[in-house]
């Protein structure tokens, strides 16, 4: 445990101090939430069920966090480890190789989490969020769109052949699926064909879930996200545990 | 004693290239084993099979009774180990990447003390990335020393390091085979083989050429002297191999290498007289002209055929 906690913690410092991650995980979402909330502000709006923009924001900026990381931050990370022999001295050590795995998972998670606290105490602060769903409903909503990202995550570092190429790969999925999943920007305000492409992206099922959980919408409306999310993080396991290369 | 690591016939091909070629040998607790060979003899490639990181084709390696890769469990915490290419993050500091791995293990050294015996104290601040090649290496071996491990691996030990760091570390790896362990290391420079190890294995094209005491190995040359010198241009090495002793005539170069006079032959004196007399008749220019004992590089010379490593007589 005291090397688990060790080896957690270091790692924690590590992302925060590369700038990229750091930066698209825990300070870009916030920038984009004091963009639009100074131009729309948090009034409420018919377009979006009487919710104001902050409102509907502040889930869909959480997935597209659970994206950044899971896509980006973690496939990359793992394939530099692995291009790079990092993976390979860990591995010399009595570490479970398990629990090197986990212990990424548990990080990557932990900076995702902080990501959406910090878009949540902003809402709070400054907008005057409003939350009508149940904490432990969105928290597990929350928890299935990371773990279905993150076993993405681990297919990219697991088929990539090094970072360089996981990275581009990851910027041709994010971008995309960025502005066309409602996380960068709401569903709504996209024209009819557009929502009809959408519902085929992975990320439109975390922005779905997590909108409708956050306005208190009831687990049955989100049957189709569940499966969805829960495929994906199955089919992800099974092919990175089957691809997974440590050098 | 007891044997520490046995090696029972192991082979390894890559495609077409076999990088170790039917191996066996053992070694014993409590002494300090080397490996030399040119690159690409095999060095890594066996090295790494025993420490369970790549498995060989056919053989059998087993390390303190255990299997290295089915065992790889019980083994890691009883095991030191400096990979010859290694990276930690780049944004890791010194003290952190210590101070993380000391916490894998249940019994560890003082890591402080590791950082004073190898120079990187005032470093213990800095990061991966802004270290020298030199200060890597420092680390990766301290890192390997960190849990008092019973039998530590060292590939490429002092590769990249200047001479006064060297012996640094070779002071470091006595000081650790005093403390009772083993220690299993790879270089491809004769001369650490020859200063640092008890025994040393000789590997050339996959194979073990020769494996004893590194003063055993010299004896057994049956030469006591190697005679260098420096020539230009045209040159037939053909009056120097017909001297009485002369066991040996190489050219690289501009240098020129004899080996004798075998001990035991009629020849007992010198044969430095003898060359240089031969060179004055042929009307040869040379320069530099020196006598040396031989070392392990005329070893590796005599039994191959070919020279260690080509830049030295550059
Ligand atoms: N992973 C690998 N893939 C392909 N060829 C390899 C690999 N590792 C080693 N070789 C080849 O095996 C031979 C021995 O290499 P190595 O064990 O690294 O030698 P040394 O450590 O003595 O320099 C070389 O010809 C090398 O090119
Ligand atoms: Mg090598």
């Amino acid at each position: 445990m005291r090397a688990f906690l060790k080896y957690t913690w270091v790692e924690i410092k590590l992302f925060l101090r590369e700038p990229m991650g750091a930066f698209f995980t825990l300070v870009f979402p916030l920038v984009m939430l004091f963009l639009f909330g100074t131009i729309y502000g948090n009034e409420p709006d018919a377009m979006f069920n009487g919710y104001g923009t902050v409102d509907i924001s502040i889930p869909a900026y959480t997935a597209m966090i659970i994206s950044t990381t899971g896509i980006m931050a973690l496939s990359i990370t793992m394939s530099a480890y692995r291009e790079k022999g990092i993976l390979r001295r860990l591995r010399l050590s009595p570490l479970q190789p398990h629990v090197i795995l986990a212990g990424q998972v548990v990080v990557i998670f932990m900076m995702t989490l902080a990501g959406m606290l910090l878009l949540i105490l902003a809402g709070k602060l400054v907008y005057d969020l409003r939350f009508d769903g149940r904490v432990l409903d969105v928290a597990l909503a929350f928890l299935l769109g990371s773990v279905s990202f993150f076993s993405l995550g681990f297919v990219l570092a697991s088929v990539m052949p090094n970072a360089r190429t996981a990275q581009v790969v990851g910027m041709v999925i994010f971008y995309p699926m960025l502005f066309l999943s409602g996380a960068g920007m709401p569903l709504e305000i996209l024209p009819e064909s557009i929502r009809n492409f959408s519902k085929y992206l992975p990320l439109t099922h975390v922005v779905t879930m997590l909108r409708g959980l956050w306005i208190g919408e009831s687990w049955s409306l989100h049957t189709t996200e569940i499966w969805v999310l829960l495929g994906m993080t199955l089919a992800g396991v099974v092919i990175s545990s089957l691809t997974f290369r440590w050098e | 004693m007891s044997s520490i690591i046995t090696v029972g016939g192991i082979t390894k091909t890559y495609g077409e290239t076999i990088a170790v070629n039917d191996l066996s040998f053992s070694v014993e607790e409590g002494e300090i084993f080397g490996m030399v060979g040119p690159n690409g003899a095999g060095k890594t490639t066996t090295i790494e099979c025993i420490e369970g990181l790549r498995q060989a084709d056919r053989g059998e390696i087993q390390v303190m009774g255990l299997d290295p890769i089915r065992q790889e469990r019980q083994l890691r915490p009883l095991l030191g180990i400096q990979l010859q290419q290694a990276h930690l993050p780049d944004n890791i500091k010194v003290w952190e990447a210590l101070d993380m791995y000391a916490s894998f293990y249940d019994n560890t050294l003082d890591w402080e003390d590791l950082l004073e015996e190898l120079g990187l104290m005032d470093k213990r601040g800095t990061t991966f990335r802004k270290l020298s090649g030199g200060q890597k290496q420092h680390l990766f071996i301290a890192l390997a020393l960190l849990n008092d491990p019973r039998l530590v691996f060292l590939d490429e030990l002092t590769t990249g390091l200047d001479p006064h760091a060297r012996h640094n570390i070779w002071d470091l790896v006595q000081e650790v085979r005093q403390r009772g362990k083993t220690v299993f290391l790879t270089t491809h420079y004769m001369e650490e083989a020859e200063n640092l190890c008890d025994r040393v294995a000789i590997l050339d094209q996959g194979k073990i050429v020769a494996l004893d005491t590194p003063a055993n190995l010299i004896r057994d040359l049956k030469i006591s002297e190697r005679i260098s010198f420096q020539v230009k241009g045209e040159w037939k090495s053909g009056a120097l191999e017909d001297l009485p002793g002369v066991k040996n005539v190489q050219r690289q170069g501009d240098k020129v290498v004899v080996l004798g006079p075998a001990n035991g032959a009629q020849v007992s004196a010198s044969i430095v007289t003898g060359v240089v007399n031969a060179l004055a008749e042929a009307g040869t220019q040379f320069s530099d002209l020196r006598t040396e004992y031989p070392d392990l590089e005329d070893v590796f010379l005599t039994l191959t055929g070919h020279q260690m490593r080509p830049e030295r007589s550059e």
